[in-house]
């Protein structure tokens, strides 16, 4: 009788793991004097452990513009590898701060997950990657093909979408992390493999022969992908939205890490001097130094040359800008202005 | 009973200095105190769920999934509803978990007895299979028994065929459905009937022998009935059972059965895992039977064989089973490994992707804790109802 009571309160207390309170994320992070920042567990371009072993990516860079942002010094963040399946727990429960991981902006997660986005810092779409020996040239010929994906992401739900709308079969292999669905396309375990499409160009580099594998021309779905924060912590949502809309302005502007220093002592640009915290609001609305952004630009870098050096020409993925080019260059990328 | 009311006379003299209402008082509080912890912890976390806008309850058992799983004892499609996921799950983690169990336990009896073996190359060979088995982790035997093996099958369009439409690939293993027309219920039938006649027979059987010492051929003769009577009633109502054989079309086999090879690996491996503690259980319960059991029966001139059939293993069975239980328990267990390998069990399906898409953390942990701890204490219960039967019996 009393170890099953006991073992009723503990089902209880573990259940109860996440009632931590929601509280000033803001503060907390400053006190503790860095950023718990979650990650892919390994997807090249956007979040992954680089030759010398430190985290590197688009979605890294955002965290380690915040923690410019924060702290004036960008290396302080820490990483915390997460599945598409733990992350929303991992960022509910405390565990991280914030969540820069690849990750969709949808409805239901926007709604009933208590997240909050705060930006989108690519524009993406899912795709599909076949074995180039299947001779295949479209995603209406996959009928009744075996299909490998990684659990806990939208791309489950469109796959579905897509295949019911075009009247099509499929069998869906879902494997926990990105790196088994590759090993289990490489096996042979399926004829597709499929995501949003920056991935499929990064699990391409991964594979043992690159060039035996050819990503299909159609884009099933829109997903917008970006950072993340808990929900009802309005200060700390800002921080995170503006430190990435520093790094589009900054591209918008002209102002990169090489030219800010410069910039910063002789422009009469008035837009570029609110910018880099000479005038205007500063750091003040933000409860930040008032130098926040000038740290961003200049130890991060501004929006294209995060995108240039992690996934585009500068790297081995080498994606084109398309719709994450500026609205003024022909994308969509768009920040509201500073001032 | 003028008795019993002096006993009881010294009790009434004051409250506290009574043991048993002193114990039960504490009781009270103890329990008190748990429940009121429980109801805190369980207000607070509804609490702090609602303050960050986290859904709670279980009404979303009842919206649409929208995602696929690959394989389903039960007709499930995107359109079915996320309390469909969970029983998709739980029934994938039942199959593999019992097919896992009985060849675990028969490659562990195999392996068990090998050890003991005089032989001396059997027995070497059965102590390496318990040495590598269980000193490499599970988790790298199933990912060694998928992706090591998934390479070595051909490609759907290179199938290795079979008799009879089987087919092997990649996919899985393609074999011919079974499709019962009409008539076909009498076959089954007529089993039922055979597997009764056979459990008359054997108590018979075992009565005569009592009774006038002779041997009836119990093994072969049911054997004989219940595969030839079925099949003779087959015959006879004009073979009404079609075949659905697969055929290969597009990308891959249609039509049939197919064995997945996430299935295979996954039940391989927990099998051999498992097995190999089997073995060790096995071996010490034959062990602990005294060697003087051995000669005794010897001595009546009993054969090897029987001697081990009649006389070890029954008793060996009562050390055995308590251990056997706690492995078959792990095995459930650890069938939770399966989403590695892309197996879609109660963990891949629903406290995966499910629990992805809805975010309900809280719900579908809790559920899925629920299945399992109700499935340990299921095959617990029901191992010790075997063990109690088991038990020496004295007479």
């Amino acid at each position: 009788m009393m170890r099953k009571i006991f073992a009723a309160g503990t089902l209880l207390a573990v259940s109860a793991m996440p009632a931590a309170h929601a509280g000033a994320t803001l503060d907390a992070v400053k006190a503790k004097g860095f950023v718990q920042c979650g990650v892919s567990t390994g997807l090249p371009g956007f979040s992954a452990a680089n030759d010398k072993g430190q985290w590197a990516g688009l979605d890294v860079d955002v965290c380690r513009a915040v923690a410019a942002a924060v702290f004036g010094d960008a290396s302080k963040v820490k990483f915390t590898p997460l599945t598409a399946k733990e992350r929303f727990t991992a960022l509910q429960s405390g565990e991280i701060d914030m969540l820069s991981r690849n990750t969709t902006w949808t409805l239901t997660r926007d709604t009933n997950l208590g997240l909050n986005f705060a930006g989108v810092n690519y524009y993406d779409g899912q795709g599909f990657m076949v074995h180039k020996s299947l001779g295949v040239k479209s995603a209406k010929e996959l009928d009744g093909a075996a299909i490998c994906i990684q659990a806990g992401t939208t791309t489950e739900l469109n796959l579905a979408d897509y295949f019911r709308s075009n009247g099509m079969k499929y069998q869906a292999i879902t494997y926990d992390t990105s790196d088994e669905s590759v090993k289990g396309f490489e096996a042979g375990r399926c004829d597709v493999l499929t995501s949003d499409q920056s991935q499929l160009y990064a699990l391409r580099i991964k594979l043992k022969n690159p060039g035996s594998a050819v990503v299909l021309p159609e884009v099933i779905s829109k997903e917008p992908l970006g950072p993340v924060v808990r929900n009802g912590d309005e200060d700390w949502l800002k921080v995170v939205r503006w430190s990435l809309f520093a790094m589009i302005n900054a591209e918008e502007m002209g102002v990169t890490s090489k030219n800010v220093d410069e910039m910063r002592k002789t422009t009469k640009d008035p837009g570029k001097q609110r910018l880099l915290g000479l005038s205007g609001i500063k750091g003040q609305g933000l409860k930040l130094s008032d130098d926040w952004s000038y740290n961003i630009i200049k130890q991060v870098g501004n929006y294209s040359e995060a995108f240039e050096h992690n996934v585009g020409m500068g790297s081995p993925l080498k994606i084109a800008r398309g719709l994450n080019a500026l609205w003024s260059k022909g994308g969509i990328q768009y920040a509201p202005p500073i001032r | 009973m003028t008795d019993h009311t002096d006993e009881q006379a010294p009790a009434a003299a004051s409250f506290w200095r009574d043991p048993r209402k002193r114990a039960i008082v504490f009781q009270v509080i103890v329990l008190a105190i748990v429940l009121g912890l429980g109801a805190y912890i369980f207000h607070n976390t509804l609490h702090n769920l609602e303050k960050r806008g986290i859904s709670t309850g279980f009404a979303f058992l009842h919206n649409e999934a929208g995602f696929g799983i690959l394989f389903s004892l039960i007709p499930y499609d995107e359109t079915y509803t996320f309390g469909r996921t969970f029983l998709v799950g739980l029934l994938n983690t039942l199959l593999v978990s019992a097919i896992g169990i009985v060849l675990a336990t028969i490659l562990g009896f195999i392996v068990g007895v090998a050890r003991l073996s005089h032989n001396w190359i059997i027995s070497r060979l059965a102590n390496l299979y318990i040495e590598i088995f269980r000193n490499v982790p599970l988790l790298l035997q199933i990912l060694f028994w998928y992706f090591a093996m998934l390479p070595l099958l051909p490609h759907p369009r290179q199938s290795l065929a079979f008799e009879g439409g089987i087919f092997l690939n990649r996919r899985g293993l393609y074999l011919p459905a079974p499709v019962a027309e009409p008539g076909f219920g009498w076959v089954l039938v007529t089993l039922g009937l055979v597997i009764a006649a056979v459990v008359v027979l054997r108590r018979w059987a075992h009565r005569r022998q009592e009774a006038t010492w002779q041997i009836f051929p119990v093994f072969w003769t049911s054997l004989a009935l219940l595969i030839g009577l079925p099949l003779l009633s087959y015959g006879l109502l004009g073979a009404p059972l079609d075949w659905d054989y697969p055929a290969l079309k597009g990308f891959n086999f249609q039509g049939g059965m197919t064995v997945i090879p996430e299935l295979v690996a996954l039940a391989i491996a927990l099998a051999i895992y498992t097995a190999a503690y089997i073995a060790e259980i096995v071996r010490s319960g034959i062990q602990s039977v005294s060697h003087g059991q051995t000669e005794a029966a010897y001595a009546l001139g009993l054969k090897r064989g029987t001697t081990l059939r009649l006389v070890i293993i029954p008793q060996a069975m009562r050390v055995i089973i308590p251990q056997l239980t706690s492995q078959y328990l792990n095995l459930t267990k650890n069938s939770s490994l399966a989403p590695a390998i892309g197996y879609p069990d109660l963990v891949a399906v629903f406290a995966g992707t499910t629990l992805n898409q809805t975010g309900q953390a809280v719900e579908i942990i809790a559920m899925t804790m629920g299945v399992y701890l109700t499935l340990s204490l299921t095959i617990s219960a029901f191992m010790n109802w075997y063990n109690k039967r088991m038990a020496l019996v004295e007479r």
